[in-house]
């Protein structure tokens, strides 16, 4: 690892700035490219505020297509409430205030035109603890699809659950007990069932939240699987506390300290080669 | 902490006798509250159903009647508004003078008269009325009789008492046992306390108009008071912002939960009455009143209730990009149901043994007619048990028991169905 970069953080302003993406502001003092090429999902010097508190200080980042964003960093320096800002999951939380633009496909999310209902079936999220409904298997993959109006009959609407649980690697474990609750199955499975839940009305963005941390080493890694295989079609960010999933899952990666967003680069460069001080001893284990 | 292991071993072994000690004992604690609660229980159901019990069956007797066309119709017109004026009564007094005769005198022909209840004379006028054939004919009839000698039927009556203590008289009493030896006087199913309204007669007084008039009432006040409570509810719980207006609402509906019922059937007379001028006494104006006392339960219970539900299965929702309606409709609005349902079934439990309130609106009336429809005038049972048990007469005593089975039965079978109903929704996955 070379020391020499450690000490003069190069703002990502001065590296090529993608065609695509908005220019990033000055006082961004993120490490890398927080730009990709392809980006859907683009944050430009984002806030959080709850109440009087601070959580997230000006982070500009790209989501891009057909990749995947790993965030790590410790416990408590705002990943979560980040990733709530890309689907607008923050609005639930009373007090929770949002400056700066995050934009989706040209659309900035926290414009007052924007509809969250359409912005959340466009950004899906699976959350850390599976949170099925309390209803059948089927029913809560067909839940989306059904609130959505994406199918026009009871074939085509079997058919998407039928695709959706496919995807999420869970047909076979269920197709014979489709009516039985959700909360029926284990834990890996219901975090598959929440992944199929997701993709079943076929976001562009998808959300995770640290969504194997109550999950079994094999749950995990078929989740990671899935992850992989989900990447051909989605743009997916996935929040984690393990490095070892940042590295196999994800082609970029986004190191967080303290509501900052300390260094941004590919994912094999960061862990061969970080360039921050911090992430080099978050990464190297001196530090979370 | 360099203790050894033998000494915490000991320790342990001896907080723990302590422990189980105390455990013991509170088991027996509350294992003594339940035996005294269901002790309690009982005493009051057994004193209700020695006391009431014997209000389910009614004296009646045998008479032969004869349908004297001198008395009913003398000018031989049979016209039907002649007919309904007729002097039935001294039909009944005819019939008991040829069972008993010589009887001389107004006196005593008064006391005669006595034993058999007013309703007898109207069932002839009713009979005469709807077949006029029966005119110049004898008939043998089974009517009440009067609440006395039912009373004396029953063992109620004490015959050793002086006369001018008792309501029946030394000769009342010859002639009821005179009845009782010829096989006249039987106890039959009181199937009138089922089908009347209330009465000054207590053999004739019964609680239809009373169960009638709950059910109204109760009726008003679910209608009104489950949709508005649990709307209320969804809004202050899962819509509103929290700021001071909010905090001023929900410390406002915490104290109407405590407030005294009365106040509100102050309430209800002031604007319902007075100001809206709907009329006295209608369920409609009960239904109302009790709303109002039932709608601050609802909302605390339904409150908690969607409190309950795990935010989980809401963010589940959001971020499926259903809206907050759509969220709230399909997934914590079921989830919640059981325990809105909860606090239904006891807000209308109080709302069916109210009765302050309803005196204050005129329900406390004395009302004959049976009410067919939410405008006409009505009482409900608990105002009925508590406008017989200020009556003098002896048989009230029994049918004040009674009615309070009927209103015990009628909360079990209430509650029955909200139980029925919330296990339903309780098909918890
Ligand atoms: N609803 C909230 N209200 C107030 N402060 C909050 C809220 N949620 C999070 N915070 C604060 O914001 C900061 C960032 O929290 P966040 O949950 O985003 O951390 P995180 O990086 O996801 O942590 P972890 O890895 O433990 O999940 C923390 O200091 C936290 O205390
Ligand atoms: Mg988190």
């Amino acid at each position: 690892m070379s020391t020499a970069t450690l000490a003069t953080p190069v703002a990502t302003a001065a590296e090529e700035p993608a065609a695509t993406s908005p220019p990033v502001p000055e006082n961004c003092k993120t490490v890398g490219r927080v730009t990709a090429d392809g980006a859907l999902l683009i944050a430009r010097g984002v806030n959080v505020f709850y109440g009087e508190k601070q959580a997230i200080t000006e982070v500009s980042i790209d989501i891009a297509r057909n990749q995947v964003l790993a965030m790590i960093g410790p416990s408590g320096c705002g990943k979560s409430t980040f990733l709530r800002c890309l689907n607008r999951m923050n609005d639930t939380i009373e007090g929770a205030r949002v400056t700066g633009s995050i934009v989706l496909e040209g659309q900035d999310i926290y414009d007052k035109h924007q509809d969250v209902v359409q912005l959340r079936a466009r950004v899906g999220m699976v959350f850390q603890k599976p949170n099925p409904f309390p209803k059948s298997i089927y029913e809560n993959v067909a839940y989306g699809p059904r609130i959505h109006g994406l199918a026009a009959d009871r074939v085509e609407l079997d058919e998407i659950v039928h695709t959706s649980l496919q995807r999420a690697g869970l047909w076979d474990e269920v197709k014979d007990r489709l009516t039985s609750p959700g909360t029926s199955l284990s834990g890996g499975q219901q975090q598959r069932l929440c992944i199929a839940r997701t993709i079943a009305v076929n976001p562009e963005v998808i959300l995770m939240d640290e969504p194997c941390s109550a999950l079994d080493p094999i749950a995990t890694a078929r989740i990671e699987d899935l992850i992989d295989e989900l990447r051909e079609s989605y743009a997916i960010a996935i929040v984690t506390h393990s490095m070892q999933q940042a590295a196999r899952v994800s082609q970029r990666t986004a190191y967080f300290h303290l509501g900052d967003l300390i260094e941004v680069g590919e994912t094999d460069r960061i862990f061969t080669n970080p360039r921050h001080k911090l992430t080099e001893d978050y990464i190297t284990g001196r530090f979370g | 902490m360099n203790r050894s292991i033998a000494e915490t071993r000991a320790r342990v072994e001896r907080s723990l006798k302590r422990r189980r000690w105390a455990e013991r004992r509170f088991q027996a604690y509350g294992l003594g509250a339940v035996l005294l609660g269901v002790g309690f229980v009982a005493i009051m159901f057994s004193s209700l159903i020695s006391q009431g019990w014997s209000a389910f069956r009614q004296a009646y007797v045998t008479l032969e009647v004869f349908y004297d066309p001198e008395i009913i119709d003398p000018d031989g017109t049979r016209k039907p508004e002649d007919l309904a004026i007729a002097d039935y009564a001294a039909l009944i007094r005819n019939s008991l003078k040829a069972k008993f005769p010589g009887v001389e005198g107004r006196a005593a022909t008064k006391q005669l008269a006595g034993l058999v209840s007013g309703s007898a004379a109207q069932e002839l006028q009713r009979r005469v009325v709807a077949t006029p054939s029966l005119i110049g004919q004898k008939q043998t009839l089974v009517v009440l009789t009067s609440d006395t000698v039912d009373q004396l039927l029953k063992g109620r009556i004490d015959r050793t008492l002086e006369e001018e203590n008792r309501t029946i008289s030394d000769q009342q009493i010859r002639w009821a046992d005179q009845w009782v030896r010829d096989g006249q006087l039987s106890l039959r199913f009181n199937q009138r306390f089922f089908t009347n309204g209330d009465s000054r007669e207590p053999e004739q007084a019964g609680v239809w108009g009373a169960i009638v008039g709950s059910i109204y009432t109760l009726g008003v006040t679910l209608l009104l008071s489950f949709p508005i409570g649990i709307a209320a509810a969804i809004y202050l719980e899962e819509f509103a912002r929290r700021n001071r207006w909010t905090d001023l609402i929900e410390v406002n509906i915490n104290n109407l939960a405590a407030v005294p019922s009365i106040v509100f059937g102050l309430l209800g007379l002031a604007m319902f009455l007075n100001f809206f001028g709907m009329p006295r006494s209608a369920p409609l104006v009960g239904g109302l009143v009790l709303t109002l006392l039932t709608l601050p339960t609802i909302i605390i219970a339904s409150r908690a209730a969607l409190k309950a539900v795990p935010p989980s299965i809401r963010e589940a929702a959001l971020g499926m990009g259903a809206s907050r309606i759509q969220t709230v409709m399909h997934h914590v609005l079921p989830m919640a149901m059981p325990g809105m349902l909860t606090g239904t079934i006891i807000g209308m439990a109080r709302a069916l043994g109210e009765t302050a309130p309803l005196l204050m609106i005129g329900m406390v009336a004395f009302i004959v007619d049976v009410p067919k429809g939410l405008t006409d005038p009505a009482t409900v049972l608990p105002v009925q048990v508590f406008l017989w048990a200020g009556s003098p007469e002896r048989a009230f005593l029994e049918r004040t028991s009674a009615a309070i089975l009927v209103l015990l039965a009628f909360l079990v079978l209430m509650n029955a169905t909200a139980v029925v109903l919330r296990n339903r929704f309780e098909r918890r996955w």
